[in-house]
């Protein structure tokens, strides 16, 4: 088994603040896991915000360098990627979604000008025709297709069904790996499970691997493989999904799982009560 | 003490605090001659009683947030009330929001207050903190600069704040700091009525459940009634004593939230329940399929058949009344039918 992603104890340092007072902020402290290539899955990082998860997504993206240790995509050094052509091919390996879909997208131009731009980017298609048939393709994948986002600007759209377009733009270069960062946090309850339940259609048909970043608990242990809590930098927890989210040992991740609002108002209200009681 | 207790008579069985009926309110936009209607408050009639927390959930673009909009009359154009009334009752003469503007002026604040969505963007981030009490409510208490003050520190104290906060400016404090100070803005006149739009969204999951703990803290210590709007479901679960369901604009569903978990009538209710996530269940659940409806078109008949599994052609042409059932209240043609998951 080789991997697809490799982590080596990775570390990432800030200096903030100024001239006189300047101090090191080690955003992310000794990070290493592995995501095979031959089994796909969906490894998901949890932590509340400050916890680094988004700072490791971006090192894993290419879009910051580690200050020490290294990321390796399918055996080469992410940070030492240099020429144009490699980054490119690289970018079409792993693929990113962001937090706010309706951010994500140009309110000013149509969302097809976007599936368009990606198609001609990454496979290099220059023939009307193909690259709509890719895009379609891709469209398909996430239960929509080009007739209904043709034309169409974001504002048009629910955060769902936009949500499902920025999946279906970081599919068509094919990649091997996905970066959501947060993908759910602006979509609304009810439509969440419609985004979670598509990442694991993708792992099941296409062998697509997804790095979940979440803060939320409940979606992470419905669809994750393999998890890690991280805290202030450092990854306080990790295994699989069922052992770590289910039977917490560390206290931060005992704090995190207790923070769950349980969906039954009987134990949610018992909940409530008790914090309300230590309030005196 | 505090006056607090006096001021509230304590019993549930009182006339209603809030009254909403027949409630249409569109947003009507004209541009170059063509005029767009959009109904998102379309016939809505409820009521609040005294000390109860009731709960208005939905998807987004359901209207949810233009209904708690209308009833807290802080609707701008393009967004009118076209028919409908919203009376609230706090002992003593009934007021109406959109008969009486100055009576309404005068009762902001005292007696009905707004905890905004967004925590972060309500206070100014170029002001000390305590600038916003002052602008928010000195008017509204009479009371001198010191006794003002004293008052301010003591209700920060009760919710848990250090009074030090007054001297601080909004980005020195956290955002759970920061949303326990909306809290105790919108409470440190003892209002009887509450209004809160999304009051846990922006928060960290750490702290959620202290600031629900807070406001149920709050209104059962100052025997206020509360309206809060959320889309999620878990809060609705923890702190709403009912719950309204809101679907393109309509009140589709309405009860005692243990009812409305346990038996859902509506299938959109039945649905938005059984999609939960749980900790330790990994079984498959559905989502809803097809959009959410255009409000300017809406479907005919009853607006969620498109997406409803139990649609039936009397659905697609006849719109169900919201009609007394069981507990509560529900608007289906197959009302009941739907099993809960």
């Amino acid at each position: 088994m080789s991997a697809l992603l490799e982590l080596n104890h990775v570390n990432k340092d800030y200096a903030v603040g100024g001239f006189l007072d300047r101090s090191i902020l080690h955003a992310v402290k000794d990070v290493s896991f592995k995501i095979s290539d031959t089994a796909p899955e969906i490894f998901t990082i949890v932590g509340e915000s400050g916890s680094g998860k988004t700072t490791t997504a971006r090192m894993i993206l290419g879009n910051e360098t580690p200050t020490s240790g290294s990321l390796t995509f399918e055996g080469q050094d992410i940070a030492k990627i240099r020429s144009r052509a490699d980054k490119l091919k690289f970018m079409a390996r792993v693929q990113p979604i962001f937090q706010n879909p309706f951010e994500a997208f140009n309110p000013l131009s149509t969302l097809d000008y976007y599936l368009y731009s990606t198609a001609k980017r990454f496979l290099g298609l220059k023939r009307k025709t193909e690259i709509e048939a890719e895009v379609d393709k891709a469209l398909n994948h996430v239960g929509l297709s080009l007739a209904e986002v043709r034309g169409r600007y974001s504002h048009e759209l629910s955060g769902g069904q936009l949500q499902r377009i920025a999946v279906a733009r970081a599919l068509i270069p094919e990649p091997k790996l996905i970066v959501a960062d947060e993908p759910v946090s602006m979509v609304d309850a009810s439509l969440r499970m419609s985004i979670v339940n598509l990442f694991r259609d993708l792992r099941d048909t296409l062998g697509v691997s997804i790095i979940y970043i979440t803060h939320d608990l409940s979606t992470a242990y419905y669809i994750s493989d393999r998890v890690i809590i991280m805290h202030k930098g450092d990854v306080v927890e990790a295994g699989a999904a069922q052992t770590v989210l289910g039977n917490p040992q560390h206290d931060y991740s005992r704090a995190l799982a207790s923070a769950v609002l349980p969906p039954d108002p009987v134990l949610a209200r018992r909940i409530i009560e008790e914090k309300m009681a230590a309030r005196g | 003490m505090l006056s607090v207790v006096e001021k509230t008579p304590l019993s549930v069985d009182a006339a209603p605090v809030l009254k909403v009926e027949g409630l249409k309110a569109y947003y009507q936009m004209n541009y170059f001659g063509v005029r767009r209607e959009v109904r998102a408050v379309d016939d809505v009639t409820l009521t609040i009683k005294r000390n109860e927390i009731y709960g208005i959930a939905g998807e987004s673009s359901s209207g949810k947030s233009s209904l708690i909009k209308t009833i807290a009359g802080a609707i701008t154009p393009p967004l009118r009330v076209v028919e409908g009334s919203v009376k609230f009752d706090f002992g003593g003469k009934v007021l109406d929001v959109y008969g009486e503007p100055e009576r309404m002026k005068k009762a902001r604040w005292q007696h009905l207050s707004y905890i905004m969505q967004g925590s972060m963007n309500v206070l100014n981030p170029v002001r000390k903190v305590k600038h916003a009490f002052h602008d928010f409510a000195f008017e509204h208490m009479g009371l001198s600069e010191r006794a003002f003050r004293e008052r301010v520190e003591k209700h920060l104290q009760r919710i848990g704040l250090d009074p030090r906060v007054l001297e601080s400016f909004p980005h020195q404090l956290s955002g759970g700091m920061r949303q326990r100070l909306t809290i105790a803005l919108a409470t440190v006149c003892e209002p009887d009525f509450i209004i809160a739009d999304e009051p846990t969204t922006a928060l960290d999951v750490l702290v959620q459940q202290d600031v629900l703990a807070l406001i149920k803290d709050i209104q059962r210590r100052m025997g206020a009634s509360i309206i809060f709007v959320t889309h999620d479901m878990t809060v609705h679960a923890a702190i709403a004593d009912r719950i309204g369901i809101v679907y393109a604009g309509r009140l589709v569903e309405e009860g005692p939230t243990l009812d409305v978990f346990r038996q859902p009538q509506h299938p959109y209710t039945a649905h938005l329940i059984a999609s939960l996530p749980r900790l330790g269940d990994k079984t498959r659940r559905s989502a809803l399929p097809g959009k959410p409806p255009n409000l300017a078109e809406p479907p005919s008949g009853c607006r969620f058949h498109p997406r409803c599994p139990l649609a039936i052609d009397k659905c697609k042409t006849d719109n169900p009344p919201l009609e007394n059932r069981l507990s509560g209240r529900v608007a289906c043609w197959r009302a009941g039918e739907v099993a809960a998951a």
